[in-house]
């Protein structure tokens, strides 16, 4: 049994737009028998904070191309990606790449 | 006599010496006339420099003495070429600090000319530049800058079949471009020629910047190896940017060519900075390594010479707004159509559906409005509004028919979205209506009809 974990997400670049233009959420991820992963927390992030329009957000288990995903200030690529297994107090961020000039 | 003789030859000498002086002022704009160059040319290689000037000693005195940089370093950068793509809200502070600390050489490309609606952020150009091509533009301010900067400015579109021979000529490229297919084009031709690549981009009060292709780092593909649906793009034209936020970026930029260029080396290789112009703050991540599946630097590279572009991102090669075109013909009234309908106080419904920011700006008297998104997200006030505002218009009709509802926005595209929402709750969550969409919107009811109508 995992202990419900409390983790800060961020979205940036224009991702926040999906989630009412609040940059940054405190969120608690509640108990279950597995560890939370990343491919969990977009499962919930789908299920609990995108009312509208998930497909802009996330693209089959994953998110869609054109957001980088970071945490704890490293792309996720460097810390397995779907695979990492979220901790207590973790920063998850979301950003949107631009490519205004 | 005499003395109207001497009072004469005196205004004569007046005169000639305005002459010289006019002469003078002549040549000079003679002289700044840049040669603009409409395709890429091969260039002469960049003069040897052994040993600074005296003048160049005192220019760039108070770099020299920085012992991070010093008189190797100016040197090098005076050996060193760099290509500017872009010549807009990035690459205006960027060019301008670059010749200001003396690069050898700057290439200036744009396809694009100044417009008024520029001038906010793209500060190399002035309000006599309006209508003239931003190389050319930009070219005329580093020239005024630092004359013995070379600067190159192409006014062209980059393409795959122009940006490889273009790019060879130039020891680093700066991507300052506004536009998806662009910055893919110009990852594969540093990719393939071998090039580091300075990134910047910026949108509404926020900008991101990286090094691409430098010592083993990734390149733009390692990170994005799939282009963004184009939907879900945003432009600084649709967006919004507030001036200083490129500007920052742009210099960012220029700070990376120059520790690049001047032999200190960039620390950005396989960093993202993030920059957060609201909150003030700067955030540095430590991205991904090159990718061995990349698919323009990996092991075994899919894309070995230049692509479609545009085919690839599914979008235009510009920032310019795309036209949608979601309806049919029956389904959308011009703006001339429109005017009569007003003109003989036929009654209807006039929805505006852009962002109430943009309706603080200008609207037509008799519109109401709500956002596109509020109509998409069926928000219940705005819903109330609407059945209210249809109920009242539908009293003033004598006979059973639907109540007409216009629908207008900026250029026509939302205005159209919107029309597709509506069909779908005529009938069951508002009454019966006829809804059509207002072709080109208000950008064309102001070329069009009313030519006091603010444009922006
Ligand atoms: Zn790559």
């Amino acid at each position: 049994m995992a202990a419900p974990i409390a983790i800060h997400l961020e979205f940036g670049g224009g991702a926040e737009l999906l989630f009412g233009s609040v940059k940054e959420h405190h969120v608690t991820l509640p108990n279950q028998s597995e560890p939370w992963d990343m491919k969990q927390l977009l499962v919930w992030i789908r299920g609990n904070m995108l009312k509208e329009r998930p497909e802009l957000f996330v693209q089959g288990d994953t998110v869609r191309p054109g957001i980088l995903v970071l945490i704890n200030d490293a792309d996720w690529e460097l810390m397995g990606e779907l695979e990492y297994e979220l901790q207590d107090k973790d920063n998850v961020v979301f950003i949107s790449t631009l490519h205004g000039g | 006599m005499a003395e109207e003789v001497s009072c004469l030859k005196a205004r004569l000498m007046e005169k000639e010496k305005e002459i010289v002086a006019l002469k003078n002022k002549l040549a000079l704009e003679k002289n700044s006339l840049i040669d603009l160059q409409e395709k890429v040319t091969t260039l002469p290689p960049l003069k040897l420099k052994a040993a600074l000037s005296n003048e160049d000693i005192m220019r760039y005195s108070r770099q020299l003495i920085l012992p991070e940089f010093g008189v190797q370093g100016q040197l090098n950068l005076s050996q060193t070429s760099v290509l500017v793509v872009g010549c807009g809200g990035l690459g205006c502070p960027l060019a301008q600090y670059l010749a200001a600390a003396g690069i050898g050489r700057v290439g200036l490309l744009d396809y694009d000319e100044v417009e008024l609606s520029n001038l906010h952020r793209q500060v190399l150009h002035g309000e006599d530049s309006q209508g003239q091509a931003k190389a050319q533009s930009a070219a005329h301010a580093v020239r005024r800058l630092n004359s013995t900067v070379e600067c190159i400015p192409y006014h062209l579109q980059l393409s795959p079949e122009n940006a490889l021979q273009l790019i060879q000529q130039y020891d680093i490229v700066a991507d300052c471009s506004d536009n998806v297919p662009t910055r893919y084009l110009v990852n594969d031709a540093c990719v393939l020629s071998g090039k580091p690549l300075v990134s910047a981009s910026a949108l509404r009060m926020e900008g991101q910047l990286t090094v691409y292709n430098y010592r083993g780092g990734p390149c733009y593909r390692c990170l994005y190896p799939k282009p963004p649906p184009p939907e879900m793009v945003t432009n600084c034209s649709d967006g919004g940017i507030l001036g200083v936020v490129p500007g920052i970026m742009g210099c960012f930029q220029a700070l990376e060519v120059l520790k690049i260029a001047s032999g200190q080396g960039s620390s950005c290789g396989q960093q993202l900075l993030m920059f957060d112009a609201q909150d003030a703050k700067f955030r540095s991540i430590r991205l991904r390594s090159k990718q061995a599946s990349c698919a323009v630097c990996g092991e075994n590279p899919t894309v070995t010479h230049l692509v479609d572009y545009e085919k690839f991102c599914g979008s235009a090669a510009t920032d310019k707004c795309r036209r949608l075109s979601l309806l049919s013909k029956d389904q959308r009234v011009t703006v001339q159509e429109y005017k009569s309908i007003v003109d003989n106080t036929a009654a209807h419904l006039l929805l505006d559906v852009r962002p109430l920011v943009e309706v603080d700006i200008c609207h037509l008297p008799t519109s109401l409005n709500i956002p596109l998104s509020s109509l998409e997200d069926r928000k219940s006030e705005h819903i109330r509004v609407l059945k209210e505002r249809i109920g009242r218009v539908k009293e003033q009709m004598s006979n059973e028919s639907q109540v007409p509802v216009y629908v207008i926005c900026k250029l026509g595209n939302d205005s159209q979205k919107a029309v597709q929402v509506l069909e779908k709750m005529s009938g069951s969550e508002v009454d019966f209506v006829t809804v059509k969409d207002i072709c080109g919107g208000l950008m064309a009811w102001a070329q069009k009809i009313d030519p006091s109508f603010p444009q922006y």
